[in-house]
């Protein structure tokens, strides 16, 4: 019996050391990377997009646009390429954790579409590299970086080293249905210069039967919308950041207000509705809602507008054939004229999403090649033709931005005004604590409770050392 | 037997040494944690036990494996069976198939159709019982997935418990009956002796499956605030969007320990009764 036991437990160990072996390295990696050039070579895109759904006007750009010009460009060097895109349409969250598992196991596309805000925790992990690492000289070389301003190169930074090439410049507004502020009473053209004339103007909305007034995200299901488009952008109307030098963000009297006005929104005057933010699919929900007259105010980026409520066909999930004559966009109103940030009257956060090369990548300077094809002034002219974004490039904003009054008014009133969050390792976790602590107000959770509780999470985060009560 | 054993190694043992291995660093899924994770003996261990949440998740599991399962589904599925018992033709197949069914289509699909049963703005549910506007999921999660589990899960017990009635002698039916015994007397005295083997089993059986389930996390994701998530949802959501890998394994090897000692129990229980008969 004794025998037996070894020989199994060495059968394991063995079995084990086998597989060790096979996970160890790649037997089909080539000796020498341009003997890769020569053959077939098959690159992967992976980005949350896909067509009929979440970000369809990329998804098909990368189909019909980038992958068919891409293998001819190829061909016509000599090369046989073939690109695979692999789309996806699911929540953000569930994407980070498909491409952090992914990059974990060792596999993972040569190009993958990232949120800016991701880039520090992934670097840390040592799951991607800095861009010239990863593809060579040719990355540094590049002149598609003299068109990208230096604060939008950031968000795809980290450690003062650039991951990738972003996508582009968001900002966020208040967004609100014209025809429900007809209806109220109220003017058409708004322009909120404090929380308390948004509150007014839920308030008569509120008197039109089966319309929910105003939808500020809150709640954990819906992930990092609730803090981007829910409590960053009011958090910076009263002069506090997430971040600064004096470290994170306690339980502070600023957060205390943010917070006392999800009270008032969704427990107190029931402005909001508190089920919507708890719902597994409450973004899309409140999206589908907007779309159909039955919200009157909401916080979202200028995504909203070109990609979710987009006339357009096979564009938007929550098409509004009227968008341009019933939805209006005003900027977000500090607390109090001249509580923002800054001192401002008016604040806004802003984001960007970029892609980045896989360290693992079969064909590194290949995949370097595609993602530099992907950035060029060509590929954006083509990427915003039917849908027009702020591009990360000088050159393509100077010409396409004209045409389009939304994004003229988030590049010219919005952007400059705007605020980052920080791109530090510990942010995510401090996020999904403010997430928490809105969910625990709207379920009717006294603040000052929600406030500690929240200092306590944060400081289990980051320490306390590093946890600014104010 | 060393082949089987080396089996058992490479899939069971070397797993489970692994798990223990994890639950004691602070493995992460992103971040510094993540490429160099150290070990932090049983520091995971005591900020589980400090943790609220953790004893709201296991009792959120006691409750949902009483309820759906110990309760639900045994209780149904030998009342089924029961019903059942002495029909036979269209009407059996017919109640049968139905039950089955739910077994067997996936649980991604069966997970489906409870959502458009159960959803808000255009349910079936609502529409049946004019409630539009309520949102079950989240206003009674848990009553929510106790449900889906019974509905899930009875099958397994129904069959079981017909062909535990097949084998009841009919000799012993008839004269409990010809002494004038009504038919619960009957249930109790006759019936229940002969299938408390059957019962044990079914019962140690669901247990365990129903505590390990993960589909209800498709009904509700754990939500809304925690309020269904029951163990196998807890560790998914700590270890894989929450990224604590390592306090997921921690939390794994408790739930491996609660697991064993279900089946230790119910073995000594079955030892126990074969020695006595």
């Amino acid at each position: 019996m004794r025998r037996t036991t070894w020989g199994a437990v060495a059968g394991a160990a063995a079995a084990t050391l086998v597989l060790a072996a096979c996970t160890g390295g790649d037997p089909e990696e080539p000796a020498d990377a341009s003997e890769a050039a020569e053959g077939p070579v098959t690159l992967t895109i992976v980005t949350n997009a896909i067509s009929g759904g979440k970000n369809a006007a990329e998804a098909d750009w990368i189909a019909d646009w980038l992958i068919p010009e891409f293998e001819s460009a190829m061909e016509a060097e000599g090369r046989d390429v073939t690109v695979v895109f692999e789309a996806q349409g699911v929540d953000d969250e569930d994407y980070k954790t498909k491409i952090a598992l992914d990059l974990q196991a060792g596999g993972g596309a040569d190009i993958i579409g990232m949120d800016g805000i991701w880039v520090g925790e992934f670097a840390e992990a040592g799951y991607i590299a800095p861009l010239s690492e990863v593809g060579g000289s040719a990355v540094d070389e590049w002149d598609g970086w003299e068109q990208i301003p230096d604060a939008v190169q950031n968000a795809l930074s980290f450690d003062g080293e650039r991951y990738g090439i972003p996508q582009g410049a968001d900002g966020r507004v208040l967004f609100y249905n014209k025809t429900l502020f007809a209806q109220a009473g109220l003017d058409e053209d708004w322009e909120p210069t404090s929380w308390d004339e948004v509150l007014d103007a839920a308030r008569a909305l509120k008197e039109i039967e089966g319309v929910i007034p105003i939808q500020l995200n809150a709640g954990t299901a819906m992930g990092e919308a609730t803090t981007m488009q829910g409590v960053l952008p009011m958090l910076v109307g009263t002069g506090a950041q997430v971040w600064d030098e004096d470290g994170w963000l306690g339980g502070t009297e600023e957060l205390g207000q943010v917070l006392d006005l999800y009270r008032t929104i969704y427990v107190d005057e029931g402005l909001g509705d508190p089920v919507l933010q708890q719902e597994a699919a409450g973004r899309d929900t409140s999206f589908a809602q907007f779309a159909a007259g039955e919200i009157g105010i909401l916080l979202e980026g200028d995504y909203f507008w070109r990609s979710v409520i987009n006339p357009a066909e096979g564009v938007g999930t929550a098409p509004m054939a009227d968008r341009d004559e019933v939805v209006g966009y005003t900027r977000i109103p500090a607390r109090e004229p001249g509580t923002g940030v800054n001192g401002q009257d008016f604040v806004s956060m802003s984001g960007g999403t970029g892609r980045v090369l896989n360290p693992g990548s079969e064909n590194p300077e290949l995949a370097w090649e595609l993602l530099a094809f992907m950035n060029s002034a060509e590929a954006f002219e083509s990427r915003v033709a039917g849908t027009v974004s702020i591009t990360p490039r000088d050159d393509v904003n100077a010409t396409v931005l004209e045409g389009d009054p939304m994004l003229t008014y988030i590049s010219e009133e919005v952007l400059p005004l705007s605020s980052y969050r920080p791109g530090l390792a510990a942010y995510p976790e401090v996020s999904l604590a403010l997430q928490d602590a809105t969910a625990s107000v709207v379920a009717g959770d006294p603040v000052e409770d929600v406030l500690a509780a929240y200092t306590d999470a944060v400081a289990g985060i980051v320490g306390d050392e590093n946890v600014n009560d104010g | 037997m060393a082949p089987a054993l080396a089996l058992i190694g490479l899939f069971l043992i070397f797993p489970a040494l692994w798990t223990v291995y994890l639950g004691m660093t602070d493995y992460r899924l992103t971040g510094l944690a993540a490429a160099d994770p150290t070990v932090v003996g049983l520091e995971n261990y005591t900020s589980i036990l400090g943790d609220p949440g953790f004893w709201r998740s296991l009792r959120l599991t006691l409750v949902f494996v009483l309820a759906s399962g110990v309760l639900g589904q045994t209780l149904l599925g030998f009342s089924i069976a029961w019903a059942l018992r002495r029909l036979s033709g269209p009407v059996k197949s017919v109640v049968e198939t139905l039950v089955l069914a739910a077994w067997v289509v996936p649980s991604s699909v069966g997970a489906f159709l409870w959502l458009a049963l159960l959803d808000r703005r255009a349910g079936t549910l609502n529409a049946l019982l004019g409630t539009e506007g309520t949102a079950w999921l989240i206003e009674h999660p848990m009553a929510g997935i106790v449900v889906f589990n019974i509905w899930v899960g009875t099958a397994f017990s129904m069959l079981l418990f017909s062909s535990a009635l097949n084998g009841v002698p009919p000799s012993q039916m008839e004269s409990a009956r010809m002494a004038g015994a009504t038919a619960w007397q009957q249930l109790r005295d006759v019936v229940l002796p002969n299938i408390r083997a059957h019962i044990l089993t079914n019962t140690l059986l669901i247990t365990l499956w129903t505590f390990n389930t993960f589909t209800p996390y498709l009904l509700t994701a754990g939500g809304p605030n925690d309020e269904s998530a029951i163990l196998p949802v807890y560790i998914y959501r700590t270890a894989i969007p929450g990224g604590q890998l390592g306090m997921g394994a921690a939390i794994s090897l408790i739930m491996l320990l609660i697991n064993l000692v279900i089946a230790l129990a119910s073995m000594r229980v079955g030892r126990e009764r074969r020695r006595r008969s």
